[in-house]
């Protein structure tokens, strides 16, 4: 059987900046990369990749297509999927994405998948490491109305059947649905694998496809922000730490055992 | 009637621990607008639940019934919660960041083609529009975001869990409990769910423990993690780890403290060998007291710890062991 897989990815800012390097545009409410620190492929989304690739594995006739709106891309950050293992890029670069709100997002993600034909399954990451919105993935189903399997730690894909392992705190649900239905992953789905050198060779050979607004029928009028960024600010650390301090480091720890029982932490 | 709809979940036939929570961030909104917190609930809890909602704080109980909401079926959540907001026209709805509350709370906004916030620690009425502002941690806590709403039907709010405490019980309160008749389109339920299976994990769950011992790179290797377990035994807590850890497979990845990992707010949260890193920090932000034993007097985990020790865990990890457990004897 032929199977068709879209997973979506976004471009982040790396997440291991460290907050030193962290700095916000007052002006525009937006976050200032760090010099010299490139953007990467949201962590969930490799996850999403990886889902798509172990099906692969198992169904051999399967094409895994990869979508990515934003702007600013960095083709050797964007393509990572490919050289994964992913067939197929689509990304849709418009400036106007800088400012877009995650329900536009939704919006235009759902316009291409939908111009791709037969799609059996949509993989998402749960959430993304920048603006943590972690609804877009939701709301591709509920535009596409399509099922929606949530956090898979394992995925089975029958003929016009998908079951996964869906995590929860204290174990697994095991959820059924029909096919085409959309799927979102964390870490638990597994590693994403490492590209092999056959892999990049193959990546560096593939132009990614590009559409414009126009290309996916979507005006900017017709993307209507439903909330508004007010304020965006570093985070004010209130804590003071008091340090502990001994005659020597086994001293110290004895001392905050004290303090802890002392301030009526423990 | 613009009343803020709460989805109070339910555990083992009681409510939820974050059904208080819900209840008092809907009290702060409510309070403020002179309108009434509304709690949707299914009807598989002990009758106590429903009045216990009121005692929270809650104005009104909705009590919805089927099979598939007591399985726990998303699908089921939004098609009631779809057709109660038809019924009541909420003003607000909040759900829970949990694995129901985060799903539905996000699906219930796009099937009413509303704005949704999600991961809120906070929230306040903008006295000019009458609308909601959330806060939320952006950039993996490395800054803080506020949002309002462009729009008021509904305004949906997902919390973090344990960013708000519940009410005390207030047995004096009045409410009304009603059950609901509604008739969802079976046809939208696409989900079925096969089975539920609880893995025996030992000790307490990470989301439940109310301290946790973490452990970091600082630890060099995953031996230590059983001197981590002990100190966490005293305290009937759990232990859990920071990204490097369990990408280096000293630890099980079930373990992950982090943005991409578990979100916890224990009472007591202690890091041992955890520089406090922007990506760590987003899991444990909320826990109520940060302890940090930490060789670099720099590290970042010292922002944010309320009180630490500066030095070499080897010696001081022991000592506090011992001395903590003497503490709790006496």
């Amino acid at each position: 059987m032929s199977f068709n897989i879209v997973v979506c990815v976004k471009q982040v800012v790396d997440p291991d900046t460290p907050s030193a390097a962290f700095n916000i545009n007052q002006d525009k409410l937006s976050v200032i990369p760090a010099d010299g620190i490139p953007p990467v492929v949201n962590g969930y989304c490799e996850n999403a990749v990886e889902a798509a690739l172990k099906i692969k594995d198992s169904i051999p006739d399967t094409t895994v297509t990869v979508v990515s709106i934003g702007t600013n891309f960095i083709m050797d950050v964007i393509k990572k999927p490919l050289s994964m293992g992913a067939d197929k890029m689509i990304l849709v670069d418009d400036p106007n994405l800088e400012s877009l709100d995650p329900f536009s997002t939704t919006k235009i993600l759902s316009s291409v998948i939908s111009k791709i034909s037969d799609y059996d399954l949509i993989i998402c990451g749960q959430h993304a490491s920048d603006w943590d919105n972690a609804h877009v993935p939701m709301g591709i189903s509920e535009t596409l109305n399509i099922p929606c399997l949530n956090s898979a730690r394992e995925i089975d894909i029958k003929p016009n059947e998908i079951t996964i392992k869906s995590s929860i705190p204290d174990g697994y649900i095991t959820l059924k649905s029909s096919l085409p239905a959309l799927v979102t992953v964390s870490n638990e789905i597994g590693e994403p694998r490492y590209p092999t050198l056959k892999g990049i060779m193959q990546a560096s050979r593939k132009t990614p496809e590009k559409l414009s607004f126009e290309n996916i029928d979507i005006k900017i009028s017709d993307l209507s922000p439903k909330m508004t960024l007010v304020d965006l600010a570093l985070p004010v650390s209130n804590s003071k730490c008091e340090i502990l301090e001994g005659e020597d480091d086994a001293d110290s720890g004895k001392l905050l055992a004290l303090k802890l029982r002392e301030s009526k932490i423990i | 009637m613009s009343d803020i709809l709460v989805l109070a979940e339910t555990e083992n036939n009681y409510l939820h621990s974050t059904a208080g929570e819900l209840i008092a961030a809907g009290r702060k909104l409510a309070d403020e607008l002179g309108n009434q917190v509304c709690a949707v609930i299914t009807d598989d809890v002990d009758e106590s639940s429903f009045k216990n909602l009121i005692h929270l704080g809650a104005d009104k109980v909705y009590v919805i019934s089927h099979a598939e909401l007591s399985k726990g079926n998303i699908d089921a959540f939004v098609s009631y919660l779809e057709q109660i907001c038809i019924q009541i026209n909420p003003n607000v709805i909040l759900t829970s960041r949990t694995y129901m509350g985060r799903n539905i709370g996000a699906r219930i906004a796009y099937r009413l083609e509303s704005g949704v916030a999600q991961d809120c620690i906070d929230v306040e009425i903008d006295k000019n529009s009458s609308r909601v502002i959330a806060t939320r941690p952006v950039y993996g806590g490395n800054a803080v975001a506020r949002f309002t709403f462009n729009q008021d039907d509904p305004q949906v709010i997902i919390l973090r869990v344990k960013s708000f405490d519940s009410n005390e019980i207030d047995t004096t309160r009045n409410g009304s409990i009603e059950k609901l008749n509604i008739s969802i389109d079976n046809d939208a339920i696409k989900l079925k769910l096969i089975e539920t299976v609880k893995e025996e994990s030992e000790g307490i769950r990470l989301e439940d423990a109310p301290v946790i011992v973490a452990g970091g790179r600082g630890l060099g290797g995953p031996e230590p993690f059983k001197q981590l377990e002990e100190l966490a035994n005293i305290f009937d807590g759990a232990v859990g780890a920071s990204r490097a850890v369990c990408d280096a497979g000293w630890m099980d990845h079930a373990f992950q403290i982090g943005l991409t990992g578990k979100q916890v707010a224990p009472d007591v949260y202690i890091t041992v060998g955890i520089s406090g890193a922007s990506q760590h920090m987003a899991g444990c932000l909320g826990s109520r007291n940060i302890i940090a034993i930490n060789n670099d007097a720099d590290a970042n985990i010292f922002k944010d710890a309320s009180y630490g020790v500066v030095g070499d865990w080897e010696k001081v990890l022991p000592s506090f062991t011992e001395a903590v457990r003497d503490l709790l004897k006496s």
